[in-house]
């Protein structure tokens, strides 16, 4: 049986879901290109993934940890805590900032390959999740100089993982189509990252926050993945905000929604726009 | 039919223009004008974001139809090309039917594996070796890496490549990356093979390898090729059918030579440079360059008379002045230079005369096929003012429909073709020195031009 195509106006692909899984060889291969290309004709290469979140640990916890004087979650030193935080910080916004581009910056594989657009921004998430997990080496270092030793609760990290996965997929989608019809929102996303660095709770502790602002705080999808980290991380020295983190999942479920599906309906006109 | 397996229903597709209205261009302008036009731009494209519609940049908003109710078939083992002017939709047709972009209206089916070839080398990375390069074009060509793993050898054997595999391709000359390029594309194995234009480049013998390629892919291999070209010698020799796109509709639908002779003969015969009015030039400079070719479309074909019209404004500002042009060839080399010098020739204007034009004509251009340009110079004698120099302007194309060469007409073989004769001499005893032969046996003259159409 031969696949027939039908090429109309408006029409939406039914085998959609299907067209991507056949094309999973094309996404495996985008992202392998996207990592191997990252570090090339750099000297310290792939330690530019380690260099960053550190530097960024030693500043917080000299601003909010030393001078600021912000307590710890539990008897957690301070540093291990902001680092439990900047990690997935550092995925969530490097995937966001770079799948936002994404389609700009594959313009010419858009405009003359059919493919399944999603592709090109999810492949790009998964480039900053494996600097993400290069990253993590970091941490195991830190516990083993700190002699801090996880509990049971590191077994559910992935788990949170793959909600800062969907936290950054999920308004990258719909960025990214907006960035083809309007550039504008290529200088709207740094400022995105730059605004979210400090209203999550990245180099300080969400215990910070006054109670009754907790649940509304959680609608910054980051908040409930960062506290889950530091949850899994520093072994239940940070209590998990329930009713944060189901408000924080059910924030990232919508935008996910409605990115991809936001996404999917700009998806045709992106050859013409681009 | 049974066994269409593009089926193209009343295909349109239409696109939106930005443009600067005509009267904005001619005027000087105060700053409130400036702010108020400003203004009105901006609340529009306010009202385009908020309906969700595109942006537009310009004045006036102008929907333009690049299809408009395109129909044909094709069957399985066709090979059609597809031809028309620059603009005709050719390549918007393509894009419909690679599914890249979306038709506005109509409809079309296809059955089978696509594969497009819109663009040689589509997402060759420069900082990647040519190794990881086949890899990723065949993977976003739509191969598996089973598929090119299978055909590695086959594809580097064919691209010459074997000794730069490990080196990055943004090291590689342009003949290697194109090469390249198109070794991972033609060892595509699709049902349908969709190619825009892309044996217009690599040297003469890639592209024979190439264009052999192609063939067996059609005739041997019974796959479907849709072919838009340029070069109508490479669409008479695969193509089985032809489809002659004209302002986004079907013109001609069937035999090669019917809608190659259409092309030919329908339409400007000229191609045309003209300085627009938004760039102002107060100097003296070329406004206008028209080269009449004998066949539509800026085609001309090999041996006719060839015009070339100039039109010199603000010449009044010339000294002395020389014009001189040359007809470059695809490779960027001139082949041909003519010259109007001072003194012979007046080009500065005198009191009442608005314009110099030069008219230059060649009783009979005998360049070889190929594409060429206009390159010209406007200056005053050596070490006097350069005016303006003009490159890349009126492309025309050189055909020859007079003779039929066995090896086909090629760009590469040479430049020029001089008027020979041939004498033949059948002797029985070798007389090398020729003084002594007497009358030949034979005598063969350049053939006489003879005008299909």
């Amino acid at each position: 049986m031969q696949d027939l195509i039908l090429i109309e106006a408006g029409r939406r692909e039914r085998h959609y879901w299907l067209d991507l899984w056949r094309y999973r060889e094309l996404f495996r291969v985008l992202a392998w290109r996207d990592l191997s290309v990252r570090y090339k004709q750099t000297v310290i290469g792939v330690l530019w993934a380690l260099i960053r979140p550190l530097l960024t640990m030693l500043v917080f916890t000299v601003i909010f940890g030393q001078i600021a004087r912000l307590p710890s979650d539990g008897t957690a030193p301070y540093p291990l805590m902001v680092l439990a935080g900047i990690l997935p910080w550092t995925f969530f916004s490097t995937g966001l900032s770079e799948a936002s581009n994404s389609l700009i910056n594959n313009a010419n594989l858009i405009s003359k390959v059919y493919f399944p657009r999603l592709i090109v921004p999810t492949a790009t998430v998964v480039v900053a999740l494996v600097d993400f997990l290069i990253s993590f080496s970091i941490l195991v270092l830190m516990m083993a100089w700190y002699q801090f030793l996880p509990s049971w609760q590191i077994l559910v990290l992935p788990i949170f993982v793959l909600l800062a996965f969907f936290a950054s997929v999920g308004p990258a989608l719909w960025i990214t189509a907006l960035n083809v019809k309007y550039r504008d929102f290529r200088y709207v996303i740094p400022f995105i990252v730059q605004f979210g660095l400090y209203v999550s709770p990245v180099g300080f502790s969400s215990s910070v926050v006054p109670e009754q602002w907790r649940l509304l705080y959680s609608l910054n999808p980051m908040v409930g993945v960062i506290d889950g980290f530091r949850w899994c991380i520093l072994g239940g020295q940070s209590g998990l905000y329930a009713p944060g983190l189901a408000m924080s999942i059910g924030v990232t479920a919508f935008f996910l929604w409605f990115g991809i599906r936001r996404f999917r309906a700009m998806e045709k006109s992106f050859a013409d726009l681009i | 039919m049974p066994d269409a397996v593009i089926t193209v229903e009343n295909l349109s597709k239409s696109y939106v223009l930005g443009h600067r209205t005509g009267e904005w261009v001619r005027y000087n302008h105060t700053l409130r004008d400036m702010i108020a036009r400003e203004a009105r731009n901006f609340t529009r494209k306010a009202i385009d974001v908020f309906r969700g519609r595109q942006v537009v940049q310009g004045d006036e908003v102008e929907e333009f139809w690049a299809l408009k109710n395109v129909s044909f078939e094709v069957t399985k083992g066709e090979v059609v090309g597809i031809i028309g002017r620059n603009g005709a939709g050719k390549s918007t047709l393509l894009k419909i039917l690679s599914r890249i972009t979306e038709p506005t209206e109509g409809r079309v089916m296809v059955r089978g594996r696509v594969a497009s070839l819109l663009e040689v080398g589509t997402g060759f990375h420069p900082e990647l070796t040519g190794r990881e390069n086949i890899y990723l074009n065949g993977a976003i060509l739509g191969m598996t890496q089973r598929e090119i793993r299978n055909k590695f050898d086959e594809i580097v054997a064919f691209a010459e490549v074997e000794r730069f595999l490990d080196t990055p391709v943004k090291r590689y000359s342009s003949g290697m990356y194109v090469r390249l390029a198109f070794a991972v594309a033609a060892h595509l194995e699709p049902e349908i093979l969709v190619v825009d234009e892309v044996l217009a480049v690599g040297d003469h013998e890639f592209q024979k390898k190439c264009l052999g390629k192609m063939h067996d892919v059609a005739s041997r291999e019974g796959r479907t090729v849709l072919l838009v070209s340029h070069n109508l010698a490479s669409i008479s020799e695969l193509a089985t059918r032809a489809v002659l796109l004209n302002a986004g509709a079907v013109e001609v639908d069937g035999d090669v030579t019917r809608a190659i002779s259409t092309y030919l003969s329908h339409g400007a015969r000229s191609a045309i440079y003209e300085r627009s009015a938004e760039q102002k030039h107060k100097g003296p400079h070329v406004s206008r360059v028209e080269v009449v070719t004998s066949n539509a479309n800026g085609i001309h074909s090999f041996g006719e008379p060839l015009e070339v019209k100039f039109c010199i404004k603000n010449a009044d500002l010339i000294s002395r002045g020389c014009f001189s042009f040359q007809i470059v060839n695809q490779f960027q080399h001139p082949v041909l230079h003519a010259w109007a010098l001072y003194p012979k020739v007046r080009i500065r204007t005198e009191e009442g005369e608005t314009e110099t034009v030069l008219v230059c004509k060649f009783p009979s251009l005998r360049l070889n096929v190929g594409q060429f340009y206009l390159r010209t110079y406007l200056t005053e004698p050596p070490g006097g003012e350069n005016y303006e120099q003009l490159d890349g302007i009126c492309p025309f194309e050189v055909v020859r429909t007079d003779e039929v060469m066995l090896w086909g007409w090629h760009p590469e073989a040479c430049s020029y073709h001089e008027r020979w004769e041939w004498m033949i001499y059948h002797t029985k005893t070798l007389d090398n020195s020729g003084t002594r032969l007497g009358e030949p046996n034979a005598r063969l003259h350049h053939q006489r031009q003879v005008h299909l159409i």
